[in-house]
């Protein structure tokens, strides 16, 4: 599950970095171990920076020559001024933020846009889980069981889009992966993944 | 020691000294001045040909020049040795490292222990008080002596970590990137009470004579109960109770007020080692100087580090109650609010504020790889 979950992220690594504009200055929230800040720091020569809790993977980021924060995300974002950076992206990240809504307003006011990568609670297999199977769904992108996910909302593509709608945040870009390729109909149903680049209205 | 493993060290080193000009006085934050400023300083690896791999090092307070490497006459080597070598943190291979003792030490640099020129004996209390800034601005008189014009990086824990920012706030220009570990932009109130708990220590003792004590006995008793206090603050509840719990010295109690207890013994022993290398009123001056440091005053926090252009690699240690991961990450904040490249690591240690100085795998990596991407930086 956990290596195709791996693959699943590379593909995101190379939609994030089409959305990305060469140069940009960047804060990755949740950057884990720096694996999406190399690749955009190598493929589109961004001016990037981390925000991390765990402290073993700040170890890897600071090796691979990255400028990362030791700390939690719904704290670590205040602390920066206004529209710094490009672009700030919670990649695989958002479903672990304790106060989604904060956290994002807080990435669209230090960020001119906001990139966002989640797991689409709605994909058709977790359907079928929870209604044939009767148990919380685990797909491919949800490899998780209750006791052990390190996620903490749960969302669909469908509830991104209402979010954004209410909270007159405009949807930009949005790119849906299911397993290994992009999909272009249906996302709610089909998409494993989806990725959201928004701005304020 | 050396020949044991030779390659992997330094190997012996000496102090050299800095002598401004004669005629040249050196005024102080405070106004007063003092003439025939004098800095020690030990040098590790080679300066390249751009001038532009030095990295100068700071010491903390119970500090001095020598930083690595052995003298002809010494068991134990330099206060940083664990850090600063051929393929250590400070890779004495690829960059030219500097420490220099601060002006109001005791270890060669001008200080209260240091002839007055005009008087022909040593200062006493004559000498000026001295701020963390006029150890900086001491710095850079060195710097400039050994035709530096900018500095890779500046290093240091505690003390040596406020002189780090405050060479970043002072030289902008001159610093490329900073490495304050284990400090703070400003003293809080209870490292400035434990100071002047150092400092009444001190000057309780009768031997003291308001300073006047070079060429007789020295405050030895007042100058080791102040270590001691700072080694209680310098250690943490958890190394405390693993190193000595409350094992005794002797096996039953005696029922007496002597040293029983093993942590005792240790801190007595700790005072004791310190009074025979450092001077009483150089503790009282640098204590001062810490008391004194203040970035922000009341400019607020986001005026701190207002158009320092250094990058950042700000370390602290989970079990330091001295300099609190709280203090670092303040420091952090200042700079993100100024839109400056930070990395922050908060590192787990049991070993409180000493954890700096104790060997760390840790914050050897993290300032072996900031600085090797400080190098590729500057090359482009």
């Amino acid at each position: 599950m956990v290596s195709r979950l791996r693959e699943e992220l590379r593909l995101d690594h190379a939609i994030i970095g089409d959305m990305v504009r060469s140069g940009a200055k960047v804060l990755d929230v949740g950057c884990g171990n720096g694996d999406l800040l190399e690749y955009l720091v190598l493929n589109k020569e961004i001016i990037g920076s981390g925000v991390e809790i765990s402290e073993e993977a700040i170890y890897s980021c600071v090796e691979k020559g990255l400028s990362v924060s030791h700390g939690d995300i719904d704290s670590g974002l205040k602390e920066y001024p206004n529209e710094l950076f490009d672009y700030v992206i919670f990649n695989q990240t958002m479903q672990q933020v304790h106060k989604p809504r904060e956290a994002i307003n807080e990435a669209l006011r230090i960020g001119k846009r906001v990139i966002i990568g989640f797991p689409n609670f709605c994909h058709i297999k977790a359907r079928l889980q929870i209604f044939f199977a009767g148990h919380v769904p685990i797909t491919a992108s949800l490899p998780y069981s209750w006791f052990n996910t390190p996620n903490s909302h749960f969302l669909s593509v469908k509830d991104f889009r209402q979010f954004c709608l209410k909270e007159r945040i405009e949807i930009e870009k949005q790119v849906f992966l299911s397993r290994k390729r992009v999909i272009n109909f249906w996302a709610n149903i089909f998409a494993l993944n989806a990725i959201f680049q928004i701005s304020k209205k | 020691m050396v020949g044991k493993n030779k390659d992997q060290q330094i190997g012996f080193v000496k102090t050299k000294y800095y002598n401004a000009p004669a005629n040249e006085k050196f005024v102080l934050e405070s106004g007063a001045s003092i003439s025939e400023l004098k800095i020690a300083y030990e040098t590790y690896g080679e300066l390249n040909e751009e001038r532009a791999n030095a990295i100068l090092i700071c010491h903390a307070l119970s500090g001095d020049a020598h930083a690595a490497g052995y003298h002809t006459d010494e068991k134990k080597p330099g206060w940083w040795d664990e850090m600063v070598g051929p393929g250590k943190a400070f890779d004495t291979d690829k960059y030219f490292v500097i420490c220099s003792n601060v002006i109001g030490g005791c270890k060669g640099s001008s200080g209260p222990n240091s002839i007055n020129p005009s008087t022909g004996k040593p200062y006493g209390l004559s000498f000026p008080i001295v701020s963390i800034k006029d150890m900086v601005r001491a710095q850079k008189k060195l710097i400039e002596f050994l035709g530096i014009k900018r500095l890779m990086s500046v290093a240091g824990g505690s003390m040596g970590g406020m002189q780090a920012l405050e060479w970043a706030v002072s030289y902008p220009k001159e610093v490329v990137s900073c490495i304050p570990i284990a400090t703070s932009f400003k003293h809080s109130a209870q490292q400035i009470a434990f100071d002047e708990v150092a400092r009444q220590a001190i000057m309780a003792d009768p031997v003291w004579n308001g300073g006047d004590y070079y060429g007789r006995e020295h405050p030895s008793a007042g100058l080791s109960v102040a270590r001691m206090i700072g080694h209680v603050t310098y250690m943490s509840d958890k190394s405390m109770e693993e190193k000595f719990g409350r094992a005794l010295k002797k096996k039953e109690l005696g029922y007496e007020f002597t040293t029983e207890f093993e942590v005792e013994g240790y801190l007595r022993y700790r005072g004791d080692s310190f009074v025979k290398r450092f001077d009483a009123n150089t503790y009282l001056y640098l204590t001062k100087a810490m008391d004194y440091f203040d970035m922000e005053n009341d400019k607020g926090i986001g005026q701190v580090f207002k158009g320092v252009k250094s990058r950042f690699l700000v370390i602290a240690f989970s079990s330091d109650w001295l300099y609190l991961p709280e203090k670092s990450k303040k420091i952090v904040k200042a700079l993100k609010l100024n839109g400056i490249d930070v990395t922050y690591c908060e590192i787990s240690s049991d070993y409180g504020h000493d954890a700096f100085l104790v060997k760390s795998p840790e914050e050897t990596k993290l300032i072996k790889h900031f600085l090797s991407s400080t190098r590729k930086k500057i090359k482009k």
